[in-house]
């Protein structure tokens, strides 16, 4: 056994695929203790808020400030306004007026500026140009002038007669420091659509998916060495009709039965511990055939004889002359049955039939609520790309922890 | 061994396993290959049986199923005088306590998961010895292990792959030792040895077969062997027996053509090796 172990973490491959399986797992562990509370929690009001760190702006105007002059900080205040719409109208209003703008970067604050002050004249009139492009532009050169020109802000406030009293400026040469601002958000990866931490979410949805994976595949598993090993070592009657199921479940696509059993369960009773056994019910099929397969092999060697001549009795021959034989390759089996079983949860929320949305996230459900409100299509990547990341990262480690495995059990696949 | 072997006139000696038209087929797809086909036996008590034939012809079918390990398609198997039932699994640990097995392979013959003592112990409790005091079970593994020249203290708490295939064949024969059956069933033990331990083992053999009284079946490729050592040897051809009798009469007078043939094909010393026929 020790030796065995030892033998299994000299596999390179199996190495990586546990540290990898591993560190995720102390995430999902470890996460929380740093930030706690429930993870569907609703801390933004709109959908998909980009990632980043979010400070109170009202506990910033009452900061302390200092003063900085910083060069450049004029051009990127104004680079921040200007949406890539505007970049690509000045940029056609300045091919309009003839100027060159071939090598002119839209990204390049500074140089459009220079040349949109340069050559903006509001009484020209480009030839096809509409009065209500014209009039556009007129708006753009204001909001720009404007920006250039505002010096101050004046914080007011409503005094008792109920008027506005100025209470104090900021300037543009202001600054906070965040560290003293007293209410700062760091959100890695932003809100998903319902205006919930991404990332707390993400490792909650994580440890469930990991959890349902793991019960799934602990039933598909149980479930199929159970029947491989009577329906291999029995044989007779016994095998024909326990292969007589295995087919039927066999035949039928193993997906197309998943759906229709979660959808007849319905989406009140499906929690992720149903979720997790309707996966096992159906995926045990490849695990019995093959482990009838082995113990088929396994049945008539000697020492099976010697047990049965040392007078044991059938479910003892099973348990200590059978089973210990294949007890690596149901391991290897399992594996694939949990790494499989993650994936089936994902496909199945994927289509809205996954645990019911309000007590647990699950990753396929956090795909499914980014799939229902286009973050896809919004390029809300944050919503979805993480999750899409996790699962694989996930079954990669799971099965390259099985490829090790494999290569150490048997030794003709060893490279 | 002993120079020269006494053989013992066993015709009229009690039946102590018999056999009327035993048949086996095994079918894959629409073949149907006949392992055994339709043959009788009947072995005495006491007597050394050797069943000699070539690879392939039937002898592991026919000795799986006189130890109830394979079902027989056809034919009858009597016990002592009486037609054998091994309907239940309790009539067959009944039937087991009177015949055992020592197989070909010994790297195979153990559950690699098990202790040494497992294996022992296991013989104990089946005959009946489950209750005993510790100490008692411990001098009864201690006896038989020295009766096959192994030291008890040096094998208890060790798996049977640290030991060596000579030692393990020996393994077996202590089990048999305190197994005490009344027929043993040997499916060539010695093939799978160097020489030298291979005399060991049969000398072994042959000194349990006289300490207990049991019958043995020696199954073997190796006619040269199977005269030096049995009473009576029977010849296995395609699933048939082609001659039988006392060995003297089959091996100096020997009718059937395959007689011949492996007689002609032991190798000897000192002459040229006829290759024609093989």
């Amino acid at each position: 056994m020790k030796n065995t172990l030892r033998q299994v973490f000299h596999s390179s491959k199996f190495v990586v695929g546990f540290v990898i399986f591993v560190a995720i797992l102390l995430t999902m562990f470890i996460y929380p203790l740093f930030n706690p509370g429930n993870p569907l929690e609703m801390i933004g009001v709109g959908t998909f808020a980009r990632p980043g760190t979010y400070f109170s702006l009202y506990d910033a105007v009452k900061t302390p400030t200092e003063t900085l002059r910083l060069a450049n900080a004029d051009d990127k205040r104004l680079g921040k306004q200007l949406s890539d719409e505007d970049r690509v109208a000045i940029v056609a209003w300045l091919s309009a007026v003839n100027v060159n703008v071939e090598g002119l970067d839209i990204n390049d604050t500074e140089a459009l500026l220079e040349q949109w002050r340069a050559n903006y004249d509001p009484s020209v009139k480009p030839k096809g140009m509409t009065q209500a492009k014209r009039n556009y532009y007129k708006r753009l050169d204001a909001a720009l002038k404007e920006v250039d020109a505002a010096d101050t802000l004046i914080i007011a406030d409503k005094n008792e007669e109920g008027q506005l009293e100025q209470q104090g400026t900021i300037t543009k040469t202001d600054y906070v420091n965040v560290g003293q601002v007293a209410n700062v958000k760091t959100l890695p990866l932003g809100t998903d659509n319902f205006g919930r931490d991404v990332l707390k979410e993400l490792v909650s949805a994580a440890g469930t998916s990991i959890v349902i994976g793991l019960l799934a595949g602990l039933v598909a598993t149980l479930i199929g060495l159970t029947l491989g090993l009577l329906s291999g070592y029995v044989g007779g009657i016994c095998d024909d009709i326990i292969m007589f199921f295995t087919n039927i479940f066999t035949v039928i696509p193993g997906f197309v039965l998943l759906i229709l059993i979660s959808y007849s369960i319905g989406q009140e009773q499906r929690g992720a511990a149903v979720v997790a056994l309707v996966i096992g019910l159906t995926s045990w099929t490849w695990t019995c055939r093959s482990v009838r397969s082995q113990v088929i092999s396994l049945r008539n060697r000697d020492h099976v004889n010697l047990s049965k001549l040392s007078g044991h009795s059938l479910v003892r021959i099973i348990l200590t002359d059978i089973l210990p034989y294949i007890a690596s390759y149901v391991v290897m089996a399992f594996i694939l049955q949990v790494s499989s079983g993650i994936l089936a949860e994902a496909q199945l929320s994927l289509l809205g039939l996954g645990p019911k949305t309000t007590e647990v996230p699950t990753l396929g459900l956090m795909m499914n609520w980014a799939m229902l409100y286009s973050a896809h299509t919004n390029g809300s990547w944050w919503a979805y790309f993480p999750v899409i990341l996790t699962i694989t990262l996930i079954s990669f480690s799971l099965n390259l922890m099985n490829t090790g495995l494999d290569q150490v059990f048997n030794p003709t696949l060893r490279d | 061994m002993s120079d020269k072997v006494i053989r013992k006139d066993f015709s009229n000696a009690k039946s102590c396993l018999r056999g009327v038209g035993v048949t086996r087929y095994f079918h894959t797809g629409k073949i149907t290959t006949k392992a055994v086909d339709h043959v009788d036996f009947d072995f005495h008590e006491g007597e050394l049986v050797s069943i000699v034939g070539e690879s392939g012809s039937g002898k592991t079918t026919l000795s799986k199923m006189l130890l109830g390990l394979l079902k027989e398609t056809d034919g009858q198997i009597f016990f002592q005088g009486k037609p054998r039932d091994i309907s239940s699994h309790a009539k067959l640990k009944e039937y087991w306590s009177g015949i055992q097995a020592i197989f070909q392979d010994p790297f195979s013959s153990f559950n690699t998961f098990n202790k040494i003592d497992t294996v022992l112990l296991d013989c104990i409790n089946m005959r009946g010895g489950k209750n005993l005091p510790n100490e008692k079970k411990v001098d009864m593994m201690t006896e038989a292990c020295s009766f096959v020249n192994l030291k008890y203290a040096e094998l208890t708490n060790k798996y049977p792959f640290e030991l060596s295939g000579g030692q393990m064949q020996r393994l077996m024969i202590a089990r048999i030792f305190l197994l005490k059956p009344k027929i043993l069933l040997a499916d060539e033990p010695t093939s799978m040895i160097d020489a030298c331990s291979r005399a060991t083992i049969l000398d072994m053999l042959l000194q349990l077969r006289d300490e207990v009284g049991m019958t043995v079946i020696f199954i073997t490729h190796d006619i040269g062997l199977a005269y030096y050592i049995s009473d009576s040897i029977y010849i296995m051809e395609h699933g048939k027996f082609v001659e039988s009798g006392p060995a003297d009469e089959v091996i100096l007078n020997p009718k059937a053509p395959y007689t011949r043939r492996l007689i002609s094909d032991v190798p000897k010393i000192h002459e040229p090796w006829d290759l024609s026929t093989v």
